[in-house]
C-alpha cells in the first residue's frame, strides 16, 4: 500500500505531471481566460518536444540553445492556426486546432521523414547536455519519496520542471489581474461588447493564442526531457483532452487550478494503476477475473477516470478552486 | 444648442442639418435577395438627440451594425466628424468616438460591474502586454480610471452594485451598466439600439433622464426605439425607416400625423373597404 501512495505522489510532482500542468497553464489562457476553444495544446507541445530534440539530434546544437527554438516555433505555430481563424466563430479555431495537431503528429512518424524525426521511434540520446549539468548535491544520488526512488537524472528534470511552471503561473497571474487581463476576460464573455468598447479583440486573441501556445510548448519540451525520447506517441489528441480535464479539475480561469488540477489528476492515475495492478497480479487480494485481469486493467482505469470526471461536473462544475457563483450564470 | 437647430430643416427624408456630425449616403446591405438597408442620405445634427424609429424589419439595427462597423455593407459611404468610416472596424469606429449598445444587453456576466465599467475605458498603458506585469506602470491610471467609473456609476444608480457579477443584475440594471460602460470611452456619439427594451416602467423615467443628460454633457445621441412615448419626450428629431428606406424625417409631433409614418406601421389600405 505504501508502495502504492508513493508512486502516486510521484506520478503527482513526476515528469509527467509537470508537463500536463504546464500544457494546461497554457490551455487555461486559451480557453479558460480568453474563451479560445484550442483542441490541438497537443500540437503545440509537440512542436516544443521537437524544436528541443531536433537541432540537438540534426546539428548537435547544445540544449540550452534550442529554449528560444522553442519560443519561436510554438508562436509561428500559434501564428499559423490563429491568422485563419481567430476572425470567425470560435468553432472554426476548434477545428483547424485538432486537425494541425493530428497532421504535425503524422508528419513527424512519417517513415521517409526517419532521419530527421526519427519518425514513430522518436529521437533520442538528445539529453546529454542535462545528465552533464546535474548539480553536484544531486549527482548520482537517488533521493527517496517515502518508498520510491527518484534518480539524480529525474530529480533535475523535475527542478528545472518546477522552476518553468512557478515561472509562467506567477507571469500568468499578474498578467490576469491587470488591464490586459481584463481585456482578455472580456472577449471571452462577449467579443462584441469588448470591440464596441474599442479594444482590439483579434490582437489580444492571437497574443493570448500564442502565449498560451509558448507555454504549452514548454510543456511538451519538459516531457520529452524527461522521457529522454521525443516520439509521435506522446502527443496523441488525448494529450489535449486530458489537458481539459486537469483545468476542469483544477478550476478554469484560475492560476492554481492547472497545478493542483495537475497534480491531483496524475496522483488518481497513478494510484488505481498501482491498485488495480496488484489485485490483478495473482497474489493477495484479487478482484474477480470476469470483472478485469491484468491484460485489461488500464482500460478499467481510463473507465473510473472518466465516471470520476462526470461526477465532478455534475457535482462541482467550478472545479476546486473555481467560483460557484460564476456557474450560475448561462454563457451565451 | 437649443431646438431652434431644427428650425430651418425641411421635414423630408434625407433633408440637410446645419451642423451634422454623421452623414451617410447610398448606404445598402442585402441578405440574399432581401434589400435590409438602402438609405439614401441621411445627416445626424451635432448635440442632439435623434430618434431611428420604424416597423419590426426596417432595417434600423442592420444600418446601425453598417455605421459602427460590425456588419460591412455592399455600397455606400459615411463619414463621422468628417471622416470617411468605409471599412472601419469595429474598435476603431469606437476609438473614433462613435459607441454603441446593443439590443440584447452585452454585459460581460462574468466579471464585477466595477469590471464591467473599467474595461470601458481608452489609452490604457496596462492594457499592453509589455507593461501589464508590472502594476507600478498602470497603477496610477487604474485609480484614476476607478474613480470615473465610481462616478457613472453613482450617477446611474448602480453604486451598489459594484462588485456583483454583471450576470446577477436585472434586464434594467444590465441596460444602465451598458451605457454607463459605454460613457467610460467618452464617445462623442453614443448609439443606443432599443434602450428601453425590457426596462419597468419605474426605471423608464430615470433611464430617460439619463439620455437627456448625455446631450447636455455636449454629446449627440442616435438611438433605436419602439416605445412612442420615449421617442415624443427625448427626441429632437425623428428619422423613420421602413423596409431599409428613411421614409420620413421630422421632429416627433410631425411624425406622428405623416401619413407616409401610418402607411408604413399599420399597412396603406387600413381605411379601405375591401369588400370582406
Amino acid at each position: 500500500m505504501s508502495q502504492t501512495i508513493s508512486n502516486g505522489l510521484f506520478g503527482a510532482i513526476g515528469v509527467t505531471a509537470i508537463a500536463y500542468c504546464l500544457a494546461a497553464i497554457g490551455l487555461n489562457v486559451h480557453f479558460g481566460y480568453t474563451g479560445l476553444l484550442n483542441f490541438g495544446q497537443a500540437g503545440f507541445a509537440l512542436v516544443g518536444g521537437y524544436a528541443v530534440a531536433m537541432p540537438v539530434m540534426n546539428w548537435q546544437w547544445s540544449i540550452w540553445a534550442t529554449i528560444p527554438v522553442v519560443i519561436i516555433a510554438s508562436s509561428i505555430f500559434a501564428l499559423l492556426l490563429g491568422i485563419p481563424t481567430l476572425r470567425l466563430r470560435s468553432d472554426y479555431l476548434a477545428i483547424v486546432t485538432i486537425a494541425a495537431a493530428e497532421i504535425l503528429r503524422l508528419l513527424v512518424s512519417t517513415p521517409k521523414l526517419v532521419h530527421v524525426t526519427g519518425a514513430t521511434d522518436g529521437i533520442n540520446s538528445f539529453t546529454n547536455d542535462i545528465q552533464n549539468t546535474i548539480p553536484g548535491f544531486l549527482k548520482g544520488k537517488s533521493v527517496p519519496l517515502w518508498e520510491k526512488q527518484i534518480s539524480d537524472y529525474e530529480m533535475w528534470v523535475m527542478i528545472l520542471g518546477w522552476f518553468l511552471v512557478v515561472l509562467f503561473s506567477v507571469g500568468v497571474w499578474s498578467l490576469m489581474r491587470s488591464p490586459w487581463g481584463r481585456v482578455l476576460r472580456s472577449i471571452r464573455e462577449d467579443e462584441d461588447a469588448a470591440r464596441s468598447l474599442g479594444k482590439n479583440v483579434f490582437a489580444y486573441k492571437m497574443t493570448s493564442l500564442v502565449l498560451g501556445g509558448v507555454i504549452g510548448g514548454f510543456g511538451g519540451a519538459i516531457l520529452v526531457i524527461g522521457q529522454r525520447n521525443a516520439s509521435p506517441g506522446s502527443f496523441q489528441t488525448q494529450f489535449t483532452f486530458l489537458t481539459y480535464a486537469i483545468i476542469v479539475l483544477g478550476g478554469v480561469g484560475k492560476v492554481k487550478g492547472p497545478i493542483v488540477g495537475a497534480m491531483i489528476f496524475w496522483f488518481m492515475i497513478n494510484v488505481s494503476d498501482n491498485l488495480l495492478a496488484d489485485w490483478t497480479d495473482g497474489s493477495g487480494f484479487q478482484l474477480p477475473t470476469w470483472v478485469m485481469d491484468s491484460s485489461n486493467f488500464s482500460f478499467f482505469r481510463w473507465i473510473l477516470v472518466g465516471t470520476g470526471l462526470v461526477l465532478l461536473v455534475i457535482f462541482r462544475p467550478q472545479g476546486i478552486f473555481g467560483d460557484k457563483r460564476e456557474q450560475a450564470f448561462d454563457v451565451r | 444648442m437649443s431646438d431652434d437647430a431644427f428650425a430651418d430643416v425641411p421635414r423630408e427624408p434625407g433633408a440637410a442639418k446645419p451642423e451634422p456630425i454623421l452623414v451617410a449616403d447610398s448606404v445598402r446591405r442585402s441578405f440574399g435577395g432581401l434589400t435590409a438597408v438602402d438609405v439614401q442620405h441621411l445627416e445626424v445634427q451635432r448635440n442632439s438627440i435623434t430618434a431611428l424609429i420604424g416597423p419590426n424589419g426596417a432595417g434600423k439595427t442592420t444600418f446601425f451594425n453598417l455605421l459602427t462597423g460590425f456588419d460591412s455593407p455592399d455600397s455606400g459611404e459615411w463619414a463621422f466628424n468628417g471622416t470617411s468610416m468605409n471599412g472601419v472596424s469595429p474598435y476603431k469606429a469606437a476609438r473614433k468616438g462613435m459607441v454603441r449598445t446593443f439590443q440584447l444587453t452585452k454585459s460581460l456576466t462574468r466579471m464585477s460591474v466595477m469590471e464591467n465599467m473599467r474595461l470601458g475605458a481608452t489609452g490604457q498603458t496596462g492594457e499592453k502586454l509589455w507593461v501589464a506585469p508590472f502594476k507600478f506602470l498602470w497603477k496610477t491610471q487604474e485609480d484614476a480610471v476607478t474613480t470615473r467609473a465610481e462616478g457613472l456609476l453613482a450617477r446611474f444608480k448602480l453604486d451598489h452594485m459594484r462588485d456583483e457579477f454583471g450576470g446577477s443584475l436585472s434586464g434594467g440594471q444590465r441596460k444602465l451598466l451598458e451605457m454607463a460602460r459605454a460613457l467610460m470611452v467618452e464617445p462623442e456619439m453614443v448609439m443606443l439600439d432599443e434602450p428601453m427594451a425590457g426596462v419597468n416602467p419605474a426605471l423608464k423615467q430615470s433611464l430617460l433622464e439619463h439620455v437627456k443628460g448625455l446631450k447636455d454633457e455636449g454629446r449627440t445621441v442616435l438611438f433605436v426605439e419602439h416605445d412612442m412615448d420615449m421617442v415624443h419626450e427625448i427626441a429632437d428629431w425623428v428619422v423613420v425607416m421602413a423596409e431599409g428606406q428613411i421614409i420620413a424625417e421630422g421632429p416627433p409631433s410631425f411624425i406622428g400625423a405623416n401619413q407616409a409614418v401610418i402607411d408604413a406601421y399599420l399597412g396603406a389600405h387600413q381605411n379601405t373597404d375591401l369588400g370582406v
